[in-house]
């Protein structure tokens, strides 16, 4: 089995962001894998131990987002790749999933690429999508459970997450698939995972190494502002008893007129 | 044929998911702004069982597909037939509601048709001439506003954001029956079947939410059945709790969320969890029961019309966003409520 997965590096989910001067900024707060990605990698390992084969991490980013391939190469991950141009400075997703397109056709072969559900920078949840549209792949959203797969038959069977309750689907590999949390826990990085991957040399594709130029992208982003604050007057309710406090507060929310 | 504003109707066996509803009042009131009226799709078993409904919402046309091989939901197929009628026809925008189809459609549509796909939208206007968004980021502490350059610009309402389209029975039209067009050999995966569905309300689209956290589990008054563990114990602890976080929700007719906390405990399915990793929802009423309010489930309830928060923790963060709460144990203060608002609304 040859299996991809791709990861995006993101600030934490406790960072403070704010805008400043029209740009998203953090403070000191670390950029870190993306958490679903990390849902992702784990799935990706599980494959690789119950089938054997290979996982290569790959993102599209900056030189730092380096620390994110290292991390999923600390959980397991065999080899790492970093796409980065600066030709791809504002790609919009359908843009980056069509590179991610081409480095996955570059490593040649693969069976298998997991995904996030979606990155929580710009919470899109779409790229998993378009890069398996992009290779003309069968794409399996939401997946919550790998049922079954098979590598000499070249097929794989998966539980996903709808609105209407779990949808059984099987598709034929080459697949994409993008993962949701009851995939199972990632594991964390072992000492020797750690090590390993901080003595890891990482190899950079420029688009040109893809053969590919930058793809046009349609999505332009103009304008970024903080999120307007929530003004509330919280209105502490007390009383003598539970039921008491039960009743006024039974009594102000239907004055809210939300029922 | 049709009109320059499309919406994707998403509908499951001849039921339109209301956030469809939502979708097409944007599209109408783009409509409005652009000139023109709606044509809105229909794919799908039983398709057709809605066209008129679509008609009375205020589609001026409706094109629908009913066809063995789009019985159930498949991304392919679905998306070839969309992408295929809009080459045909370059509608200028096209509107989904933000479903898990519809998001996955949008997604693939941009790929097909050579565009951008902005998905997700609380807000949309009309700058010459393009759709300019208003898109939550980095888990809604951000608002970004987005257009796209190409046509057709490809959109997704975000669930509850926009006014439903408002029916009027006045109303109505003939159907277009459009054909399928991937053979089912062509289409690479097969839907073997569906596992039960949760039950209840959904939560994305519920009015009312009730969720409990960690603080459901430890009621000392309750002594577990005999022989279980000490995690069971725990377990069977928090459901007796969410039973009363679930008889609120019954009496106010809304669905039961979750907080991180009691999903990784096992207290509660995945599905109800609510946050930054779980659902983002947007309800009229978010009442918080045993959750303390991190930031990263605020991420999905921040935008609730009116938050209640009910812990014992005066300092609970979640009392910052609340709009009434309650320090006291959610044991007598939960059960308490259920009972007054029984009272109040005749059940
Ligand atoms: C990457 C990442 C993603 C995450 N995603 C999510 C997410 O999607 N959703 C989410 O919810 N969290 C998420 N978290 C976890 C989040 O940081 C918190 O750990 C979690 O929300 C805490 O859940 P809680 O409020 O139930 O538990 P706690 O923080 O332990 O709070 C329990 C609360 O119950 C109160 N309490 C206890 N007993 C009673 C009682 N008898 N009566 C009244 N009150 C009582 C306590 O005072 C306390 O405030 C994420 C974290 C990370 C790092
Ligand atoms: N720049 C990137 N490089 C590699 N993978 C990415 C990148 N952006 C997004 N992804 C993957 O696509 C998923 C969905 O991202 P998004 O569509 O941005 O929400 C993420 O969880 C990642 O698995």
């Amino acid at each position: 089995m040859k299996i991809v997965v791709c990861v995006k590096q993101v600030p934490d989910s406790a960072a403070k962001v704010v805008v400043e001067d029209g740009k998203a900024t953090w403070g000191d707060a670390p950029l870190v894998i993306n958490p679903w990605d990390e849902f992702a990698v784990e799935a990706a390992l599980v494959q690789k131990e119950a089938h054997g084969g290979e996982v290569t991490v790959v993102t599209v980013g900056e030189e730092a987002s380096k620390e994110a391939l290292k991390h999923a190469l600390a959980m397991g991950c065999g080899e790492a790749v970093l796409v980065s141009d600066l030709a791809l400075v504002g790609a919009d997703s359908q843009a980056v999933a069509r590179v991610l397109a081409a480095a996955i056709q570059k490593m040649g072969e693969v069976d298998l690429v997991f995904f996030g559900r979606q990155a929580i920078d710009g919470d899109m949840g779409v790229t998993s999508i378009q890069t398996g549209r992009a290779l003309g792949w069968p794409v399996l959203s939401l997946v919550s459970v790998i049922s079954n797969l098979d590598p000499a038959g070249q097929v794989i069977r998966v539980e996903r997450s709808t609105e209407e309750g779990r949808q059984i689907v099987e598709t034929k590999l080459p697949a994409v698939v993008n993962v949701v949390k009851d995939i199972g826990e990632p594991r964390y990085p072992s000492f020797m995972g750690i090590r390993k991957a901080s003595r890891a040399t990482i190899p950079t594709w420029s688009l040109g190494d893809l053969g590919i130029e930058a793809p046009a992208s349609a999505v332009k982003w103009p304008e970024l502002e903080n999120a307007p604050v929530r003004e509330v007057q919280t209105e502490m309710i007390s009383g003598d008893s539970p039921q008491e406090i039960a009743d006024k507060l039974a009594d102000k929310i239907l004055a809210e007129k939300v029922l | 044929m049709s009109e320059k504003i499309w919406v994707y109707i998403d509908q499951v066996k001849g039921t339109a998911h209301p956030a469809s509803w939502e979708a097409l009042g944007a599209g109408l009131i783009l409509a409005e702004k652009l000139g023109g009226g709606v044509t809105a799709l229909v794919f799908g078993a039983q398709a057709a069982e809605i066209a008129n409904d679509v008609f009375q919402h205020g589609a001026v046309e409706v094109l629908y597909a009913d066809d063995p091989t789009l019985a159930d939901y498949r991304a392919e197929p679905y998306t070839s037939l969309l992408t295929g009628l809009a080459k045909e026809a370059s509608p200028e925008v096209i509107i989904l509601p933000t479903t898990t189809r519809g998001r996955e459609m949008a997604a693939m549509a941009a790929i097909d048709l050579n565009t951008g796909v902005m998905p997700d939208v609380t807000a949309m206007e009309i700058e010459n001439g393009r759709v300019v968004v208003t898109r939550p980021v980095y888990a809604g502490k951000l608002f970004a506003k987005a257009y796209c350059e190409a046509n057709p610009q490809l959109i997704t309402t975000r669930v509850r954001s926009f006014p439903k389209a408002e029916a009027d029975p006045a109303r109505s039209g003939s159907p277009k029956q459009v054909a399928p067009v991937m053979g089912e050999d062509q289409i690479p995966s097969k839907v073997m079947g569906y596992t039960q569905a949760t039950g209840g309300v959904s939560l994305s689209d519920a009015g009312v939410i009730v969720s409990g956290g960690r603080g459901v589990s430890n009621n000392p008054a309750l002594s577990p059945p005999a022989g279980m563990d000490e995690k069971q114990a725990e377990i069977w602890k928090a459901q007796e709790g969410f039973k009363l976080v679930g008889d609120l929700a019954g009496v106010l007719g809304g669905a039961v969320g979750a907080s991180r906390a009691a999903v990784d405990a096992g207290y509660i399915p995945y599905e109800h969890q609510v946050g930054q990793t779980g659902k983002v929802v947007s309800p009229d009423l978010y009442i918080a029961c045993g959750i303390s309010g991190a930031i990263q489930h605020q991420a999905g309830m921040r935008t609730s019309k009116v938050i209640v928060a009910i812990n014992k923790d005066p300092e609970a963060p979640i009392f910052r966003m609340a709009r009434f709460g309650v320090v006291g144990d959610l044991f007598n203060i939960v059960p308490a409520l259920s009972e007054a608002f029984r009272q109040r609304m005749g059940k």
